[in-house]
C-alpha cells in the first residue's frame, strides 16, 4: 500500500528540522548497505583469513537497526513493528530504480544476508583444533558422513531388531521434499563441496533411506531436504457471487501480450457468449480463436453449462483471444473441485504466457534479423 | 591457568606474552610487541616439575599393565598376509611362516607396543595434538569414534596431498600441526604407503604406526607390527590408544590439582 506523499513530506521535514545530523547519518548508513555487493558472491569459506570479523559484523547490525528506525520514523510508521517487507518497500518507494536486474536495485538488509557465511578461527587460544575431524580440510562435510554412518551402523545390530519400528520411512515426509542441491548444502555447511562428494553424500543418503528401520532417522535426513512448495497452495480462486435471481457466477481478469480483458461467467447459462456486445461468431470470425476461447470448457468437460460475457481491449484477435482463454480458466476454478483444477494447471491453462515482444535492438534490423552481411 | 601452564610449558619452551602497544607515527597505526614479560618464576618451576617428573619413571603410566601376550593373541594380531605379500624390511619382526602365512612375533610386537603407547602418553601428558589417521574403509567410522572419545582428531578420509606440507595455505595462518600420528594402518586402498608418513617424516612429526607383513616400517618412528586387517586387532588398538591418551590426560589433571594445592602462596588468579 503506497503511502500518502503528505505524510512523507510532513515527516521528512520535521526530520530535517529536528535532526538533520542523524538523517545524513542515516543516508550514509543506508547508502553503505545499499551499495554492498557482497550479498551475490558465492556463500564459501573464506579461502584466505576473516574478511568480515565478528565486530565488524556486529556494527554493522546495530547500523541496521538504527538505520531500519531512522527509516521507520522517515516513512511515519512505528520503529517497533517495521518488518523487511516495510523495509523493502520504503526503500522502494525512496529510491525508484527502473534498473531491469532486480539485483542491482538499492537494497537494505540485515548483515547476515548480505555479508556471506564464514566460518571464525577454527582453534582456540593454545591453539588446538575445536573440531574432531578439522584436520581432513572439510570438517563439517566428513561430520556429516560420520553421523550418517553412526545411523547406518545403528540399524545394523541384531540385538535392536525388535526395538525398531518395522516400518519404511513414510511417503508423506519424504514425498513433498527433495534433497539439498550442492550450492544449498555448501551454504548449509559453510564449506566447498565437489561434484564427487556431493553425489557420494546423496548415495549415503539413500542408502540410509533404503533401511528397513530408518523411521528414527527421519529427523536427521529431513535436516538435509528442502520442501517443495505445493503450487495448489498458492492458488487465488475467485470468489464465487450470486446475484439477485441466485445464479452463481464469478469474475476474472486475464492478459497476453498487450491484450487486457474480463470476464464474468454465470452459471445456468446455455454457453453464449458476448464479447464487447457482440456475439462470439461477429467478433472471433476465425475457427483457431474461438477453439482457444472453447479449450477451457471442452478440457473440463461443462461446454453447455455456463453463460460468458467479457470484454476485452488491446491487442491483435490472436491475443485477445489468449487473454480471453486465461480469464476463462481462472473464473472456471470457483466451480471446480482440487482434483480438476490441478488437472488444469497441468494442462498449462492457468499459466498466463509470458512472451512479449522483444525489442529491436540498435545496430539489428530487427530483434533478432541482422542487416544483410556485405562482404566489401 | 591450565591453559596458560600448557601454552608456556609445551616441551618446556617458554612462550613471551605479546601484548601489542599501539601508537601512531606519522597518521599511521602501529603495533610493538611489548619486551618480554618474565612471568612468576614459581609458576614456571611448577611446570617444570609437573613436565619432568613422568620422565623419571621408564613407564610411569604404567601402560605395560594395559594388555598382555594373551589379549593380542587372542585378537589375532600376530596373524600377517601371506608369503608373496611379505615386505623385505619386515623380516625381522616376523616369527615364521605357516601354511604360507606369515606370523609376526607377539614377544617384539608387546616391546614396540609398550614404547609406543608410552610415547603416545607422554604426548598427550604434554597436551599435544595426536591425529589418527586410516584409510581403511572398515574401520573409518571406529577411527573416528575413538578419535572423539579421547578428545583427539582423526582423518580417516581421502588424503590431500597439502594437508601437512601446505597446511598455512590449507587451514589459515598460524594453525598448529599435530605433534603426534598415530597410523592405525600404513596402508592406503592401492597398497602403496600412505603419504602422511613421508610428510610426518618430512616434517619432523614422530609417528606411531600398526605396520602389517606388507608393509615398509622404515620411516615410522615407533612401528608396531601387528595385524591391520582384523576387526579384533583394530578394536584393540583403538581400546589401547583410547585408553592410554584418557590416563595420561586424567594423571595431568591430577598434577596441576596437586601441585596447584601444594603450592597454595604462589598460586595466581
Amino acid at each position: 500500500t503506497a503511502l500518502p506523499c503528505n505524510s512523507y513530506e510532513c515527516s521528512l521535514s520535521k526530520c530535517i528540522k529536528n535532526n538533520s545530523i542523524a538523517l545524513s547519518a542515516v543516508s550514509a548508513s543506508l547508502r553503505d548497505i545499499c551499495v554492498s555487493c557482497a550479498l551475490h558472491r558465492k556463500n564459501l569459506a573464506a579461502a584466505g583469513p576473516e574478511k568480515f570479523t565478528v565486530e565488524f559484523i556486529q556494527k554493522q547490525a546495530e547500523e541496521f537497526n538504527i538505520g531500519k528506525r531512522h527509516l521507520a520514523n522517515m516513512m511515519g510508521e512505528d520503529p517497533e513493528s517495521f518488518t523487511q517487507e516495510d523495509i523493502d518497500r520504503s526503500i522502494a518507494y525512496l529510491f525508484p530504480s527502473g534498473l531491469f536486474d532486480k539485483k542491482a536495485r538499492p537494497l537494505m538488509k540485515h548483515p547476515e544476508e548480505i555479508f556471506p557465511k564464514q566460518r571464525a578461527i577454527q582453534w582456540g587460544a593454545d591453539r588446538r583444533p575445536f573440531h574432531f575431524l578439522f584436520y581432513t580440510g572439510k570438517q563439517m562435510y566428513y561430520s556429516v558422513m560420520h553421523c550418517q554412518k553412526m545411523s547406518h551402523q545403528k540399524h545394523t545390530s541384531p540385538f535392536q531388531y525388535s526395538l525398531r519400528m518395522l516400518t519404511r520411512v513414510s511417503i508423506s515426509s519424504l514425498g513433498t521434499s527433495r534433497w539439498f542441491t550442492k550450492e544449498e548444502l555448501e551454504a548449509l555447511l559453510v564449506e566447498t563441496i565437489s561434484t564427487h562428494d556431493y553425489n557420494h553424500f546423496i548415495q549415503l543418503m539413500e542408502r540410509l533411506l533404503s533401511l528397513p528401520y530408518c523411521a528414527t532417522e527421519v529427523e536427521f535426513v529431513l535436516r538435509y531436504r528442502r520442501q517443495l512448495e505445493a503450487p495448489s497452495a498458492k492458488r487465488i480462486v475467485p470468489l464465487l457471487q450470486r446475484d439477485e435471481w441466485g445464479v452463481a457466477f464469478s469474475t476474472s481478469d486475464g492478459c497476453r501480450k498487450t491484450s487486457n480483458c474480463s470476464v464474468v461467467l454465470r452459471e445456468c447459462g446455455s454457453g453464449c457468449i458476448t464479447i464487447n456486445g457482440q456475439n462470439y461468431l461477429h467478433y472471433f470470425p476465425t475457427l483457431q480463436d474461438r477453439e482457444q476461447l472453447m479449450f477451457p470448457f471442452q478440457f473440463t468437460g461443462m461446454l453447455g453449462r455456463f453463460d460468458l460475457e467479457c470484454t476485452v481491449s488491446g491487442g491483435g484477435r490472436s491475443s485477445q483471444a489468449g487473454a480471453l482463454r486465461l480469464a476463462t480458466s481462472r473464473a472456471l476454478l470457483s466451480f471446480l473441485s482440487e482434483r480438476e483444477a490441478e488437472n488444469m494447471r497441468q494442462a498449462g491453462l492457468l499459466t498466463p504466457d509470458p512472451r512479449v515482444r522483444e525489442r529491436k535492438k540498435p545496430g539489428q534490423e530487427g530483434a533478432r534479423r541482422k542487416f544483410t552481411w556485405n562482404k566489401r | 591457568m591450565a591453559t596458560r601452564a600448557l601454552a608456556k610449558g609445551f616441551l618446556g619452551l617458554r612462550l613471551s606474552r605479546v601484548v601489542p602497544i599501539r601508537f601512531f607515527c606519522g597518521g599511521h597505526q602501529y603495533a610493538t610487541a611489548a619486551p618480554v614479560h618474565s612471568a612468576q618464576p614459581e609458576n614456571d618451576i611448577v611446570t617444570e616439575k609437573i613436565l619432568n617428573e613422568p620422565l623419571e619413571n621408564p613407564d610411569f603410566f604404567r601402560v605395560s599393565e594395559l594388555f598382555s601376550l594373551k589379549d593380542l593373541f587372542d585378537a589375532r594380531v600376530h596373524l600377517g598376509h601371506k608369503k608373496g605379500c611379505r615386505h623385505r624390511l619386515m623380516e625381522p619382526y616376523l616369527y615364521g611362516c605357516r601354511l604360507d602365512q606369515d606370523i609376526i612375533d607377539l614377544d617384539q610386537t608387546v616391546e614396540h607396543l609398550q614404547q609406543a603407547l608410552n610415547f603416545t602418553a607422554h604426548i598427550a601428558y604434554r597436551g599435544g595434538i595426536i591425529l589418527f589417521v586410516s584409510r581403511r574403509r572398515q574401520f573409518s567410522h571406529l577411527v573416528e569414534c575413538t578419535a572423539k572419545d579421547c578428545g583427539e582428531y582423526a582423518h580417516a578420509r581421502y588424503w590431500q596431498g597439502g594437508l601437512l606440507t601446505n597446511a598455512p595455505v590449507q587451514y589459515g595462518p598460524g594453525v598448529r600441526l599435530p605433534d603426534l600420528i598415530i597410523f592405525l594402518s600404513t596402508l592406503n586402498n592401492v597398497f602403496q604407503q600412505h603419504v602422511g608418513i613421508r610428510d610426518a617424516a618430512k616434517l619432523n612429526i614422530p609417528t606411531v604406526g600398526v605396520v602389517d607383513s606388507n608393509c615398509n616400517p622404515s620411516l615410522v618412528t615407533y612401528p608396531v607390527p601387528g595385524n591391520d586387517d582384523t576387526p579384533a586387532a583394530m578394536e584393540l588398538y583403538c581400546r589401547l590408544f583410547k585408553m592410554t591418551i584418557n590416563r595420561a590426560k586424567d594423571k595431568r589433571r591430577r598434577m596441576e590439582r596437586i601441585y596447584s594445592l601444594l603450592a597454595p602462596s604462589t598460586q595466581s588468579s
